[in-house]
């Protein structure tokens, strides 16, 4: 069987600077993959390459077993919720009309889009504007505009960022529910590395490079792997803002 | 009062052409603002008072060389934002300047203003011909029906053209025709208010209707309305206390908007004080 996502060699360069350099992974049905990283690691644009909307990547990425820049019908299979974004208080369309964006072109939507509003338990905000809801609120919002269509693989971008904790652990645990309950495939990139090691059972850790890719309890077990990746990072963003030396191979460990 | 003046065949035509420009401008000026491009209108006249200008100095219909010139200045400046990161509002700021400086050297070199130019700038609703409702109401009929076709896609782009385009939308040739389109609702409104005032149909009733509307749908209408009740009353006030219609609109449009700041400021303190009690 194919995974539902398989990244080759993928390399991609800003100001000929690289923002991800030979990153090569692969993500199962029914995975729940945590990617870690400091900020300006890349992990926004690995997403965004995943998602088509950079294209001019080097390397390959599938989804479903198909070459993402061949066809771009995969991406219907996707749900995407993207960095957190503040909804200005003004922005007109209701919850209702903001799910419904998630079904463009499909007749006889309107169950679906009742029922990702209530998954996301927003039923009572269905007829408020999105703008006037709190942060943790907008954010489920999002994840029901990107449920509503009944994505197989779902890719959240830092979602949780900025958000404070009592949302944060609802968030997880509507995740939680999203893959054990309906085995949606879940990629989810974070700064949080107890929440994803509480609740991805795959890690990939990335600065640029990728440092480590596998079983969650494999790096998180793993203190003196730990400790390497911080010295990585550490050694990536020396390289980044000082000048790139040794280019950080010496320093990396890639499985 | 108003069955009087409507037996007028001027005024039949300036009441039907401006209720038919308020809605096309309302419904395009949402989009607009809420892309926060709602100085975009303003530029976009101004480019268009260049290919007026072009069209009286060559002696051809001045709405037709407007339209071409604003439309290819509107794609030309919305390639060159997304090719060089350059900021909407400087893009903007280059297309008003640009199109100003055209409108200017072309008016130097035919030797001065016109009264048509003049008509052109400050717009005048009441000598509008049979010809100009005609094609008003073909620019309605055009660009109605694109955006109640590409409406739900206007909006995912509007709110997140990322998101947009992981959902396979093809961003950049929906951008592009929307641009076509606000640049005929533009052209097709400058009789009514005149280059100079044209911003004020597109971000006024809209921005009016953003402090009172709940849903997409309930805005556009709330705008749309109070934009066809501006125009009317505009009308109908300038052609009995003889004041010029397109200011006259305008300041409608702008009283309705202080009117319902006022409101909505009292009724937020209405609402603390029985809170507070």
């Amino acid at each position: 069987m194919h995974p539902i996502i398989k990244v080759t060699g993928l390399s991609y360069h800003y100001d000929s600077i690289a923002t991800l350099d030979n990153i090569s992974f692969t993500v199962g049905k029914g995975d729940f993959l945590g990617i870690i990283g400091p900020n300006g690691a890349g992990k926004t644009t690995l997403f965004q390459c995943m998602l088509g909307i950079i294209r001019d990547y080097e390397g390959e990425i599938n989804l479903f077993g198909f070459d993402i820049k061949q066809n771009k019908k995969m991406l219907q299979k996707i749900g995407y919720v993207p960095q957190k974004k503040n909804v200005e208080q003004t922005f007109p369309a209701t919850v209702k009309e903001v799910v419904s964006l998630g079904v463009i072109g499909m007749r006889n939507s309107s169950d679906y889009i009742d029922k990702a509003i209530d998954f996301v338990e927003l039923g009572a905000y269905r007829d408020k504007r999105i703008g006037e809801l709190s942060e943790g609120q907008q954010q489920r919002a999002i994840i029901a505009k990107a449920l509503v269509k009944q994505p197989e693989l779902l890719i959240l971008d830092e979602p949780t960022t900025g958000i404070d904790s009592v949302t944060q652990e609802k968030f997880f645990n509507l995740l939680t529910k999203l893959n054990k309950d309906k085995g949606i495939t879940i990629v989810w990139s974070s700064h949080d590395m107890n929440a994803v090691e509480r609740l991805a059972n795959r890690v990939a850790c990335i600065d640029r490079k990728l440092f480590f890719h596998g079983q969650s309890e494999d790096f998180f077990g793993n203190e003196e792997r730990m400790k390497s990746y911080v010295e990585f990072a550490m050694q990536s963003h020396m390289n980044l803002h000082f000048g790139n030396k040794s280019d950080g191979k010496d320093k990396m460990e890639t499985k | 009062m108003l069955f009087d003046i409507i037996q007028y065949g001027f005024m039949q035509r300036a009441l039907l052409s401006a209720v038919a420009i308020s809605i096309l401008c309302s419904i395009v000026g949402l989009f607009l603002v809420l892309k926060r491009h709602s100085l975009f209108g303003d530029a976009l006249a101004h480019v268009a008072f260049g290919g007026i200008s072009l069209g009286l100095f060559t002696g051809i219909y001045p709405l037709w060389t407007a339209y071409i010139v604003a439309i290819l200045s509107a794609i030309g400046v919305n390639k060159l934002r997304e090719s060089t990161k350059i900021p909407p509002d400087s893009s903007i700021a280059v297309l008003l300047t640009s199109g100003l400086a055209i409108g200017v050297i072309l008016i130097s070199v035919s030797g001065g203003f016109t009264l048509d130019l003049f008509s052109f700038l400050f717009g005048n609703i009441l000598l509008v011909s049979i010809e100009d409702v005609i094609m008003i109401l073909i620019t309605d009929a055009i660009v109605v029906p694109i955006i109640y076709i590409l409406y739900k896609k206007l909006i995912l782009i509007v709110f997140d053209e990322n998101q947009a385009k992981v959902s396979g939308l093809n961003v950049t040739w929906i951008n592009t025709l929307f641009i076509v389109l606000a640049s005929i609702t533009i052209i097709a409104s400058i009789r009514l208010v005149g280059v100079l005032l044209i911003s004020s149909l597109i971000v006024i009733p809209n921005i009016t209707a953003l402090l009172l509307g709940k849903g997409f749908k309930k805005t556009m209408f709330i705008s749309c309305a109070i934009s066809v009740i501006s125009v009317i009353f505009g009308i109908v006030a300038s052609y009995y206390v003889n004041l010029a219609p397109s200011g006259t609109i305008v300041l409608t449009m702008v009283s309705v908007f202080i009117v319902t700041i006022i409101a909505k400021n009292m009724r937020y303190g209405l609402k603390k004080i029985v809170v507070t009690k």
